[in-house]
């Protein structure tokens, strides 16, 4: 049994100033299903990508070995042609095509460029009978729910001679019954002796069907377990990932809290297109005067649309429950509105979502709150410069003028335009997103001055974050989510990595 | 680990006010246009052996292409926010049928038919705005039925006749010229009025740069060496005045529509730098998700740029109409195409959140100098089409090229 089909070893991955991997090694036996665990960011997307040729040899440092050979990737078609597939976190099914035409995708079953059409489909239909799935290969991908596109995913591996299969994240888009179908099936594969990789924050998962697994951390591997005499416990799994000294990464800050600013009471989104699917679930919480509060979820967990969604219904359908601004209730349907009322939302994606890249900092700081600089709408071009200037020095914007575009500042300072931004339409409430996702370790430093600055100020502040120790580091209060459900209200005082990541795969009951 | 990470910062360009060549070189691709007219007007002076830039000959091109000048202002909002028009030449048609109906079946005096020819363009406009704005349905499929819709329209109303003779003031708008017996012939060795109205121009213009340079001082926002602001100036100025004593030297002064014209260039620029509107335009062309959630009402921004899009549609199709004293069914027909032309060629970016209306009215003269002094030379429609053709494709590949030079430039 102890031969192994894949041995990575010393792998470093290095972005424009990001290390993303240091020194990972990972070893795995023919056969088995070995999980990877770690928190979001902890480098399991990045190694999956450099095994799997997404990023070629010579972009990173290390060795692959790959059934005794070492392999030396040039794209995901080189890796492919060696037997490992990935299935990614997003579904790679074109929709308007069929499940038969999607499975052979690239592959096709043709004879001197026309397609066999027959065979195709009878092919088709004998994978998706290896995967339990009982499904005329001829409908259109898109017309079939999410877990049986996730089979037909795994289908679309099987045609290609898989020995090592790759998941990413598979159940996190799954309800219950599909997940347990979804894992049975894993289950399945490694009779055949196909070994599977699967990346997972869903422990008692992994628990269910891993035969060992890998624990990563900020980007080097922490640890690897064995599974099999059930020893190791959540607990002991939540440890290697969480387990890192806090040091003085985050400046002291003397919270003085006042009255409460923004109550969510009952607040229940569904999904905007899927009007069936809960993505929020009645969801209750507070934030007061002064209060820097977090909202602490795995991926998937539904921060950003609790976000979105209190953000003048910017994300879901279907929005049932009740804002309170200073105890009287409110309606915010748009985003407009929301900014009337002194919401502030700050973006978890700045590029897509957050700044028009293409023009400058003055008018991206104004962009919010123009009506601010404007007479009978004619904008006061001379007072928005010196504006914006003064956002420049205070949050120390590293730009030459306040016309620098941009696009091509540093996604710390283009950070801190999203939140100048947000600071000059003088909400109560900031709800800032991933406020230092991408951005270094001083940039990060920087902004946590920011947030304790707007909380002395008296703003009531909403920080989600994927890492604990950030929210360990500057929140007063931290409430945990999992699947779209509030799973815990912790006062910092009792507030640990391991406590939080407990509420945070919590199960529904 | 923070401090050996190289700051992007350190790679940008530091110094506000840079000398000499380098600034020279940063500003082409903002002035390489103007510089492409400019070539275009000298080359075609010398093919035409002078007789381009006769008197009567600008005021020729001036009026000749007013209308398609006109709609460039309009399309290049509607560029700047994502979307493109491709019905304003029907729209243009449209609206010179219904106005000549007005004044020749109903004898509606020439104003209220004006008046009224405007509120259908705006009508029209809204009705496009809606499909594109609050059903969602893409701009280019929205106006591609506005295209055939408006043009069979214009058949229905004409009956497939012509409306011809229209009144004197009607005819004035597209035709006329300002205050042509103004002064005494005997003292008109030029066009006074004309020398008047160029030189208050360019007071205006020197006035308002000045102060706008000295605001930018204060705030210490300025970024141009005062060698380069000050030849700028002198070189408008002198474009300015050159061009009004050519006018002034031709046969009848100035032409009412460049006025008309002159006034909207102004306006339509002050309101998509200065106005909150517009600059919720180029929010929404830059990042529609962005501007969104900035609070940004998009849809109205949408519907409100087709209404406008409507009214100078309206606007072009009477100065159009009264020019040939003419409203046929046939009329305006392919004026969106030379109107989008001249939006990209000005500078525009086909993904929007990009484009000037100084821009595309520089493009728009451009095509207009090609096609006035290729037909001087005697050039068949078959080789201006090609032309100009290619002078799209280059203009706006010369853009690309030098936009992916500026950004692998960065890396």
């Amino acid at each position: 049994m102890a031969e192994n089909i894949l041995r990575m070893r010393r792998i470093t991955k290095t972005f424009p100033g990001v290390k993303a991997l240091q020194d990972v090694n990972l070893d795995v036996e023919r056969g088995e299903v070995h999980a990877i665990c770690g928190e979001n960011g902890a480098g399991k997307s990045t190694l999956m990508k450099v095994l799997s040729g997404v990023y070629p040899h010579g972009t990173y440092d290390g060795d692959i070995e790959f059934e005794g050979k070492v392999a030396e990737f040039k794209d995901i078609r080189d890796s492919e042609r060696d037997g490992i597939v990935i299935i990614h976190q997003e579904l790679a099914l074109s929709p308007f095509l069929s499940v038969a035409e999607n499975i052979f995708l690239g592959n096709e079953r043709e004879k001197r460029g026309f397609i066999n059409w027959n065979e195709t489909n009878v092919e088709a239909g004998k994978l998706l009978r290896r995967v339990g799935l009982d499904l005329n290969p001829v409908v259109r991908a898109g017309d079939i729910g999410v877990g049986k596109q996730q089979l037909v995913e795994i289908a679309k591996a099987l045609s290609k001679n898989v020995k090592l299969l790759i998941l990413d994240e598979p159940t996190a888009a799954l309800n219950d019954e599909d997940s347990a179908h979804l894992l049975g099936l894993v289950k399945g594969l490694r009779t055949e002796g196909i070994t599977c990789i699967i990346i997972s924050h869903k422990l008692n998962e992994i628990r269910e069907i891993a035969d060992s697994v890998t624990i990563l951390r900020d980007g080097r591997t922490i640890e690897t377990l064995s599974l099999h005499d059930g020893s190791v416990t959540e607990e002991r799994i939540i440890k290697g990932m969480v387990g890192r000294d806090m040091g003085s990464r985050y400046p002291d800050r003397t919270p003085v809290i006042g009255e409460e600013v923004l109550r969510v009471e009952d607040w229940t989104v569904h999904h905007p297109q899927e009007s069936g699917r809960v993505i929020v679930d009645s969801a209750n919480l507070t934030v007061r005067a002064g209060e820097v509060v977090g909202i602490a979820g795995l991926m998937g967990a539904g921060r950003t649309e609790l976000a979105m969604s209190i953000f003048g219904r910017s994300y879901g359908s279907n929005i049932t429950g009740t804002l309170y601004k200073n105890g009287t209730p409110i309606t915010a349907r748009t985003v407009g509105e929301a900014i009337r009322h002194g919401i502030a939302y700050a973006t978890e994606d700045r590029k897509r979502y957050g700044l028009n890249l293409i023009d400058d900092i003055k008018r991206n700081v104004s962009g919010a709150a123009l009506g601010k600089l404007a007479k009978r709408g004619w904008v006061d071009s001379g007072r928005e410069a010196v504006v914006a200037g003064d956002y420049r020095r205070s949050m120390n914007i590293k730009a030459p003028t306040v016309t620098a575009i941009t696009g091509k500042l540093s996604g710390g300072n283009q950070q801190k335009v999203v939140l100048s931004k947000w600071m000059f339409s003088d909400p109560d409430v900031l709800i800032l997103d991933e406020p230092t996702r991408g951005i270094d370790v001083g940039a990060k430093y920087e902004i946590y001055t920011i947030i304790n600055r707007l909380a002395a100020e008296g703003k009531a502040v909403i920080v989600i974050s994927s890492e604990l120790p950030e929210l360990l580091g500057i929140c007063d209060r931290i409430y945990t989510l999992a699947e779209g459900r509030i799973t815990a209200e912790v006062p910092i005082g009792q507030a640990t990595p391991e406590l939080l990541m407990q509420y945070m795969t919590k199960e529904k009951d | 680990m923070a401090t050996t990470v190289r700051d992007p910062e350190i790679a940008t360009p530091p110094p506000t006010v840079k000398g000499g060549l380098s600034f020279l070189t940063s500003r082409l691709r903002q002035i390489g246009i103007f510089v492409a007219l400019l070539v275009i007007v000298t080359l075609f002076q010398v093919l035409t052996g002078g007789a381009l830039l006769q008197p009567d000959n600008v005021s020729n091109i001036i009026v000749q292409n007013s209308y398609i000048l006109l709609l460039a202002i309009g399309m290049v909002m509607i560029i700047v926010a994502g979307h493109i028009d491709l019905s304003v030449g029907s729209v243009a048609a449209f609206v010179g049928a219904m106005s000549g109906i007005m004044v020749q079946d109903w004898n509606f005096p020439w104003w209220v038919a004006f008046l009224a020819s405007l509120i259908i363009g705006g009508l029209v406009g809204a009705w496009q705005g809606f499909w594109v704005a609050y059903v969602g349905i893409p701009a280019f499929i929205v106006t591609l039925a506005g295209m055939l819709v408006f043009r069979g329209l214009t058949q229905i109303v004409l009956e497939n006749q012509r409306i011809t003779g229209f009144p004197e003031e009607y005819r004035q708008l597209g035709g006329g010229f300002l205050f042509p017996g103004l002064f005494p012939a005997e003292t008109n060795i030029l066009d006074w009025t004309t020398v008047g109205l160029g030189v208050l121009a360019v007071v205006l213009l020197v006035i308002t740069q000045l102060r706008g340079r000295a605001t930018r001082a204060r705030l210490n926002l300025e970024d141009e060496p005062a060698a380069w602001f000050f030849t700028k100036l002198a070189f408008i100025a002198f474009i300015i005045l050159g061009l009004t004593y050519l006018l002034a030297g031709s046969r009848s002064g100035t032409p009412i529509v460049l006025v008309v014209l002159g006034i909207l260039i102004v306006a339509y620029s002050t309101v998509m730098s200065n106005s909150v509107f517009g600059r919720h335009i180029y929010a929404r062309g830059g990042n529609l998700q962005a501007a969104q959630l900035s609070g940004v009402n998009t849809k109205r921004i949408d519907f409100m740029l087709f209404v406008n899009m409507g009214v100078l549609a309206a606007l072009a199709g009477l100065i159009f109409t009264g020019r040939l004293n003419s409203a046929g069914p046939g009329a305006g027909n392919l004026f969106e195409l030379d109107a989008i032309a001249a939006a990209f060629i000005g500078g525009a970016a086909v993904t929007g959140g990009v484009g000037t209306v100084i821009g595309a009215i520089t493009g728009g003269l451009i095509m207009g100098v090609l096609n006035n002094g290729m037909s001087l030379l005697g050039v068949g429609i078959d080789y201006q089409q090609f032309i100009k053709g290619m002078v799209l494709l280059l203009a706006v590949g010369f853009d690309v090229f030098n936009k992916r030079r500026a950004s692998s430039a960065l890396k």
